[in-house]
């Protein structure tokens, strides 16, 4: 166990030793060192520029995360759990999953206006879809066996849904999560860039137009830890306990 | 009195089978807190019967009726492979299928008699299988069934591990008497168990013919009078002795 954290450790200071390197070799304004960003990240944070603008995107990336999982894992349930539904919905899933991000952006803010709700539908519309999948493939492969024991004592829906389906669907609401946060983030930037005057995105495109390299990394920076430390601090601990079961 | 008639049941025609009929004119009636063994070949439909009883498979010819309670009677299943909830400890998996909320002290008594007590807060995939058949049987008891279905609950288990746990399970039905329909392919287990065997055909099923064992409780601890009365059975056939 040691062993392996020192190893993730020596595998950050190795990263960060050869940033190092590079930067001091090329010597150029397009390519900061990892000390120069820090600095840089340290200053925004002073003036509250950093905390301000991550925390608008962060603000949507909850906002969209929380409604498009909502909506995404009910339908991939459905779909999952019924194969004529599914046979109707299958084109139309493959048809959204297909459409490229930036469509849905665009026609968001042409049909709702530059505004912060066509903001967060493009962001929802854009991961809905992936969380069906996921989900759906859950919801195909549950148990039968312990759905007829379920039936046999009558559990009722309620009790069926809470105790047989979710705890069988928890590893792919996790999967779903994961790989949603990530997505989610990504498709937010370009969102904001797109069309908000503020938020992560909007600063990052101010940054490119300066080519302020050591901001943009900066930022970057900020993201990054920030969803670490959702892994470190939400999602391991919810998944250690929704395991605990495993042998 | 509880009555199973099956005119017929069809599985349908499948892309690469044809329909097939697997039980064929079926009736059983079944006395309260009586414990009726069936005992047929592999394969003859016992399972499937049992899921008709249970209300899992409603496609079929025929009726099951309760007498005295028909609407909200309580079936009590355990199944061939335990269907415990991984997720749920061994108390939390015998309180769910428990629909309203047991006078205090009955599953700790259930767990006590069937020796679990020390594992109520256990996982099921920590169990062996042993125990976990010993959890779903007190699960099945825990709602105080009107009929109590069990599928070859014992199989796959050493023969010594199948002993206790047929003891316990007579010890706890003695305690609390319950209608029983048990399903076994082992003569040997339903002479050990039933008042009453009822041998069946190979698919479709139908009734071979009815036995009643004339043993006591006690008796039955006597395993060369069960050996004497299996050889008898085999001899004629499964025709009663006389």
């Amino acid at each position: 166990m040691l062993r392996k954290q020192s190893l993730a450790w020596l595998s950050i200071a190795v990263f960060l030793s050869l940033w190092h390197g590079f930067a001091l070799y090329l010597e150029s304004r397009n390519l900061p060192g990892p000390l120069m960003v820090l600095q840089v990240f340290w200053e925004q944070c002073r003036s509250g520029e950093l905390p301000y603008h991550l925390g608008v995107t962060l603000l949507r990336l909850i906002v969209s995360f929380a409604i498009a999982m909502f909506i995404g894992c009910a339908i991939g349930i459905v779909l999952g759990r019924n194969r004529q539904v599914n046979a109707f919905f299958d084109n139309w899933l493959v048809i959204f999953l297909n459409i490229p991000a930036l469509v849905t952006m665009i026609l968001c803010y042409v049909w709702f206006g530059l505004t912060e709700v066509a903001a967060i539908v493009a962001v929802v519309i854009n991961k809905i879809p992936n969380v069906v999948v996921t989900v759906r493939e859950g919801a195909r492969a549950l148990n039968r066996d312990l759905l007829e024991m379920a039936r046999c004592y009558r559990f009722g829906k309620a009790k069926t849904l809470q105790h047989v389906v979710l705890p069988q669907l928890f590893p792919y609401f996790i999967g779903a999560t994961r790989s949603g946060l990530a997505l989610i983030w990504k498709i937010i930037l370009v969102v904001e860039l797109l069309g908000r005057s503020n938020g992560m995105g909007y600063q990052l495109h101010l940054f490119f137009q300066l080519f302020d390299v050591a901001s943009i990394l900066a930022y970057t920076f900020a993201f990054v830890a920030v969803m670490q430390i959702t892994e470190w601090l939400v999602l391991k601990p919810l998944d250690n306990r929704a395991q605990r079961w495993r042998r | 009195m509880i009555r199973i008639k099956v005119k017929s049941k069809l599985y349908p025609a499948t892309e690469d089978a044809l329909p097939r009929r697997v039980i064929n004119d079926f009736r059983l009636a079944l006395k309260d807190n009586e414990f009726v063994c069936l005992v047929g070949p592999s394969g003859c439909g016992k399972t499937t019967l049992l899921n008709l009883v249970a209300g899992l498979d409603d496609d079929f010819d025929g009726e099951i009726r309760f007498d005295e309670r028909e609407e909200n009677h309580k079936i009590g299943y355990v199944f061939q492979n335990p269907r415990l909830l991984p997720w749920r400890t061994v108390r939390e998996n015998i309180e769910l299928a428990l629909n309203e909320p047991a006078p205090s002290g009955a599953i700790d008594n259930l767990l006590e008699v069937m020796q679990l007590a020390d594992f109520q807060h256990v996982y099921p995939e920590r169990l062996s299988l042993g125990m976990s058949r010993r959890v779903a049987i007190i699960r099945a008891f825990a709602i105080n069934p009107d009929l109590l279905l069990m599928d070859e609950p014992f199989v796959s288990l050493d023969s010594a591990t199948a002993q206790q746990v047929r003891d316990l399970l007579i010890g706890l039905w003695q305690q609390r008497p319950h209608t029983v329909l048990f399903v076994t392919h082992d003569l040997r287990e339903a002479i050990a168990l039933a008042d009453r065997i009822v041998f069946l055909t190979s698919a479709p099923m139908q009734t071979l013919n009815e036995v009643v064992v004339p043993f006591s409780r006690n008796e039955r601890q006597n395993q060369q009078l069960i050996e004497q009365f299996r050889h008898d059975l085999l001899q004629t056939d499964g025709k009663p002795v006389t």
